[in-house]
């Protein structure tokens, strides 16, 4: 059971600062919704509510032991591959391939819990890479094939495979990191990546001019990114002794990794959505959109940091 | 109880964190009898997702019509049908010899119950509305005051189709219409019905495209 004297004290006044920020943003909120009553401030409100949730279950996620973290964050991972292939065309001969595609996930996760690295490193990107197509063609519909194979792997890889990145860095040996603990790398990424979108926003409102992807996702600028980028990296610096084994130049670059990886899995997911000609991938969040709205900058980031961290200090 | 306890121990949590399903419309769903719930059928859980969209307590109250050849057809289905599912079984072939296979129907409705159809007849195709029988504009004209709900789901037919035993998650639909309300004329009811169902199906496909936004 969670033991709030054994987490390490930087962890817990990162929870407390999180939860003072939302209820800041409430507060803002509810001031709004007093000042101007004409305009409809519905969906920001409704946005912070599911705030948090989020960072209950993210609470969740973290504070318990590796069970709990493991089977949370596989169930978050199942909600992002179910709400995928919700999304793009699936072939209905294929649905006993989907079938085996859902079970890489438990397994995956099993990989994590055991912290059998090599494993949870090549299960996905080798061993159901070869797999699935085996399935697909034992049932031997050949009209879309390439398709077919390429949108289901494409999707394990960004819902399963990078998302499990982040619970594998709750059974990193705690030893490492003295200061944050086992969970201290987790909550760095998610804050940080979490913050980089809010701050791409805010700056892009301010500042933003020069469109940087006006075909995939008109609201981006320039002048956004950069502002997050330099934002989420002072930010990444800050924290870093707090939170991970950084030392404060390896957290510049650690920041600057978030800030653009952050930057490519938004997008990239827009480009998907823009495909499909869908506005929000579903309606899980409300306020939000669906769970890859949520998550999509943490698709990229989750793998991108762990492996950066893990190279340096594992 | 037995009924009660299956809804919330296994149709429940499959429904809400297996697949999870996304309704618009609930407040047209009916909390009293008598009432006709009308669906496109596509998979065996079309039942089981309407079926969840109610509150528990209600759930003694709700009956599916199916199909007696195929439901009664040995032992085990038919305890399932009658003590879980609480269907209504009627006979499919014996629909021209006059109103009779409604008998049981009408008596539901008159101990103000709540009776799910499905006036496809069968799974079809998955999210494809077949045409619809005219059980029940038959129906309506006994009863004309019944208002009939009608709901169109997509993507139970990709959960579990017709012939595939293995279920596979998907997100949901759920469209659930105004009351619809017998006007006098079959035909004219059935027209009424069917042109909402093709609204509510339009609904599904194109309510989450937007032309230009991000």
């Amino acid at each position: 059971m969670m033991n709030l004297i054994a987490l390490p004290v930087s962890v817990q006044i990162a929870f407390m600062a999180i939860g003072g920020l939302l209820a800041l943003a409430s507060l803002i909120s509810i001031a709004l919704v007093r000042a101007k009553p004409e305009r409809d401030y519905t969906e920001l409100r409704l946005r912070i509510k599911t705030w948090w949730l989020i960072v209950a279950v993210f609470a969740v996620a973290v504070l318990f032991n590796r069970t709990v973290s493991v089977v949370v964050l596989g169930f978050v991972s199942f909600l992002a591959f179910k709400e995928y292939l919700s999304l793009v065309p699936t072939r209905r001969a294929d649905h006993r391939v989907l079938f085996w595609a859902y079970l890489a996930i438990p397994i995956q996760f099993y990989w994590v819990w055991m912290g059998w690295y090599g494993m949870f490193i090549i299960f996905i990107p080798v061993f159901v890479f070869l797999v699935l197509p085996m399935r697909m063609i034992l049932i031997g519909e050949t009209q879309g094939f390439l398709r077919a194979i390429g949108t289901l792997h494409w999707g394990l890889m960004i819902t399963v495979f990078g998302l499990s990145h982040a619970a594998f860095m709750l059974v990193l040996p705690a030893t490492v990191n003295p200061a944050g603990g086992a969970m201290g790398l987790l909550i760095y990424l998610v804050f940080l990546t979490e913050i980089n979108d809010v701050a791409q926003y805010l700056w892009g409102k301010s500042f933003g001019k020069r469109k940087i992807s006006p075909k995939v996702s008109p609201n981006k600028t320039v002048a956004g990114f950069l502002g997050g980028l330099l934002t989420t990296t002072a930010l990444a610096v800050v924290l870093a002794p707090f939170l991970t084994p950084l030392a404060r130049y390896e957290a510049l670059g650690a920041g600057g990794l978030i800030g653009l990886g952050g930057f490519v899995g938004d997008v990239t997911i827009s480009a998907l959505k823009r495909d499909i000609g869908v506005k929000d991938s579903g309606s899980l969040l409300p306020g939000h959109g669906g769970i890859l709205d949520r998550l999509d900058s943490l698709t990229y980031t989750a793998p991108l940091f762990f492996h950066y961290v893990y190279y340096l200090h594992y | 109880m037995l009924r009660t306890l299956f809804y919330l121990l296994i149709v429940r949590p499959l429904v809400l964190i297996v697949l999870g399903i996304n309704v618009r419309g609930k407040e047209h769903l009916p909390l009293s009898g008598p009432a006709i719930v009308v669906a496109n059928h596509n998979s065996h859980l079309d039942t089981v997702a309407l079926m969840s969209l109610f509150p528990l307590r209600l759930i003694h109250k709700i009956h599916p019509v199916a199909a007696a050849d195929h439901f009664l057809r040995n032992p085990v289905v038919s305890w399932f049908a009658i003590h879980i599912a609480s269907i209504i079984p009627i006979e499919r072939r014996m629909r021209d010899k006059g109103n009779d296979v409604f008998v049981p129907i009408i008596e539901a409705l008159d101990r103000n119950e709540i009776v799910i159809i499905f006036p496809e007849g069968t799974r079809g195709e998955p999210e494809v509305m077949a045409r619809m029988k005219n059980g029940i504009g038959h129906l309506l004209s006994e009863r004309p005051d019944v208002p009939v709900i009608p709901v169109f789901f997509y993507g139970l037919g990709k959960c579990l189709p017709k012939g595939e035993m293995l279920l596979v998650p998907f997100f949901v639909d759920a469209y659930i219409g105004e009351p619809l309300y017998w006007k006098g004329g079959r035909q004219l009811f059935m027209n009424n019905l069917e042109q909402t169902m093709c609204e509510l199906q339009a609904q599904a496909v194109a309510l989450h495209k937007v032309q230009d936004e991000d």
